[in-house]
């Protein structure tokens, strides 16, 4: 089949593979390729480079980008730290409830986001068990601000660092600790200059992928975010508006705005892990 | 792990002070990160869950049952069941494909196929369910060209369809290609040697080898195509009864203030999500060595 009409695969006897290449092209085709041509397409031919950006250069457009990434980004670097420890915390420390902790880990994933919307709305709205708690104690509102926000993307990016960081403290060869202990550093040194580096670049893909999630997150923000236009309106939102109010364009300008910030942002943490590798390598 | 000198070099050590590994940190920062880890996934992870049983539960079990045998929230029920029992199979087929595609044939342009096939995890939902509106939506000749021949998609079933299988579609490639990666094609190529057929290599050898992990992605796979909102959420229309999944039912009763409906039909799907969690860790303990997930320890 494909394979006769150009030199696309090296010769084998293995069966099989027209239809396997066929099912996946075409579904691949279909689902994925197709649908984003056609998104890029109506954007760039249909409606204009200029157009776009004369779309996402209005303030409410770009407050609602400029929350959906920072908020992405704090959330991120939470569980960045905190992933990497609750890594470390699960793999080398023993105690009662271990395994019940690090099947919950995954709750995230396997929770739907709307759920998780509501019921963290539940607990963080002023009237709820934590949010009546941190406002007659700190006066701070969580739930309906930038802060409710920031809640559910934690809670959504949580298992993202933990699960690619994890099966590398696994790995690690204590010789490496004890040689550096014998070396004269102290526990915190070792830490640092020793386990620290070699966790980095898995460190920094679960760091990515929590942030790509989070970017783009709709069902759990929505309930808890309050979505009030300028303040806590995050770009997906903004999205559903505007097909709503049939202003498609408008809706494919501010979507080819948060994939190209995304891209730029994963291609960025990409470099960065090429030159962790780099000078983990020359080490 | 921990090698020591000798017995007595080690007996010396401890009659001076208490002795502590070189590779572990003090108790007193280990029980510290411990408990900083339980109270973070307390707050985050485990008080939302206790909410939602107990805001289904606040007018008791009879009420919270009565809201789920409403038509519309059977209706959400029956589609919901339906959505998942067409896109995971398609998903299931796809990702045996693509993995059978990847890993038994060399060909040029298979790490971008890759990278396409990982794309949809990195698009917001909104935008995915955006895509299919723009296909196939009241705005184009071609939307308007199927409404007027009575196939809807968008606002339809179909359009939750396609917008659920663009969300899941990494699910059972990702898991399948490390996994059949790793096992080669030795075993298929002695299978065609000894006279058998693509076929029958596939099912008696290639099968067998790949099941947990086929039956890991497509647990996952469920669990999102069950749960999915934002992408369904933008093609579906939200009519009542025709085009509402669970997940927008629980909003749908949510902004009508219904809590104890939205909270009950939450709580179904947080069952769901325990099972699959269940049966999750179930797999990942007993078939650690066969599951791409874990194997990379």
């Amino acid at each position: 089949m494909a394979s006769r009409s150009f030199n696309l695969k090296a010769p084998t006897p293995m069966p099989g593979w027209g239809l396997s290449f066929g099912i996946m092209l075409t579904m691949l085709s279909v689902v994925v390729l197709i649908p984003m041509a056609v998104l890029l397409w109506r954007g760039f031919v249909g409606f204009g480079a200029a157009e776009m950006w004369a779309v996402i250069n209005r303030p409410r457009v770009w407050n609602a980008l400029q929350l959906s990434f920072r908020a992405a980004l704090v959330a991120s670097l939470f569980n960045l730290v905190f992933g990497v420890l609750l890594a470390w915390v699960l793999v080398r420390y023993r105690f009662p409830g271990k395994r019940i902790i690090d099947a919950a880990v995954d709750l995230p994933f396997a929770l739907p986001t709307a759920v998780a919307g509501i019921a963290l709305t539940a607990i963080y709205a002023p009237n709820g068990v934590f949010g009546s708690f941190i406002v007659q104690n700190f006066g701070i509102r969580v739930a309906y601000t930038e802060l409710g926000i920031w809640i559910a993307l934690i809670f959504v990016g949580l298992p993202f660092v933990v699960r690619t960081v994890q099966p590398v403290i696994e790995e690690i060869d204590r010789e490496t600790e004890e040689a550096s202990a014998t070396l004269g550093a102290s526990r915190l040194r070792t830490l640092t200059h020793v386990v620290l580096p070699m966790l980095a670049p898995a460190a920094l893909t679960g760091f990515a992928l929590a942030l790509a999630r989070s970017v783009g997150e709709y069902g759990s923000v929505i309930f808890i975010a309050g979505n009030l236009p300028n303040v806590t309106e995050i770009a997906p939102l903004l999205i559903v508006i505007r097909l709503e109010e049939f202003d498609y364009d408008g809706a494919v300008a501010i979507a080819i705005a948060m994939l190209a910030i995304s891209f730029a942002l994963l291609l960025a943490i990409n470099l960065i892990q090429i030159w962790s590798r780099r000078r983990m390598g020359a080490v | 792990m921990i090698s020591l000198p000798s017995p007595t070099g080690r007996a010396a050590q401890a009659s001076r002070r208490p002795f502590r590994s070189a590779t572990t940190e003090p108790l007193v920062i280990k029980w510290t990160l411990i408990g900083l880890c339980f109270s973070v996934l307390t707050v985050l992870l485990f008080a939302p869950l206790i909410a939602i049983f107990d805001e289904a539960l606040r007018r008791g079990w009879a009420f919270a049952l009565a809201s789920l045998s409403e038509p519309d929230a059977q209706s959400a029920i029956r589609l919901t069941l339906l959505v998942a029992a067409i896109t995971v199979p398609l998903n299931a087929i796809f990702g045996i494909a693509a993995a059978w595609a990847i890993t038994k044939f060399d060909w040029r342009g298979k790490a971008w196929v890759i990278t396409l096939i990982d794309l949809p995890f990195s698009i917001s939902p909104v935008v995915a369910g955006l895509l299919f509106v723009l296909m196939f939506g009241s705005n184009t000749a071609l939307g308007v060209w199927l409404v007027a021949n009575g196939f809807p998609i968008v606002f339809a079933v179909p359009g939750i369809l396609l917008a659920t299988l663009f969300i899941t579609f990494p699910f059972v490639a990702r898991e399948l290609i490390p996994v059949m990666l790793e096992q080669g094609r030795a075993e298929e190529e002695a299978a065609l040697t000894l006279g058998a057929s693509g076929w029958r290599t596939f099912v008696t050898v290639t099968l067998p080898n790949i099941r947990w992990a086929l039956l890991y992605g497509v647990l996952l796979c469920n669990a999102r195509a069950m749960g999915e909102f934002g992408a369904v959420a933008v093609v579906s229309g939200k009519i009542r009864g025709q085009t509402t999944t669970m997940p927008l039912m629980i909003e749908m009763f949510y902004n009508e203030y219904l809590s104890v409906a939205a909270f009950t039909m939450a709580g179904v799907l947080a069952l769901l999500a325990f099972v699959t969690l269940t049966l999750k860790s179930v797999l990942e303990w007993r078939y650690a060595d066969q599951l791409a997930a874990t194997h990379r320890h």
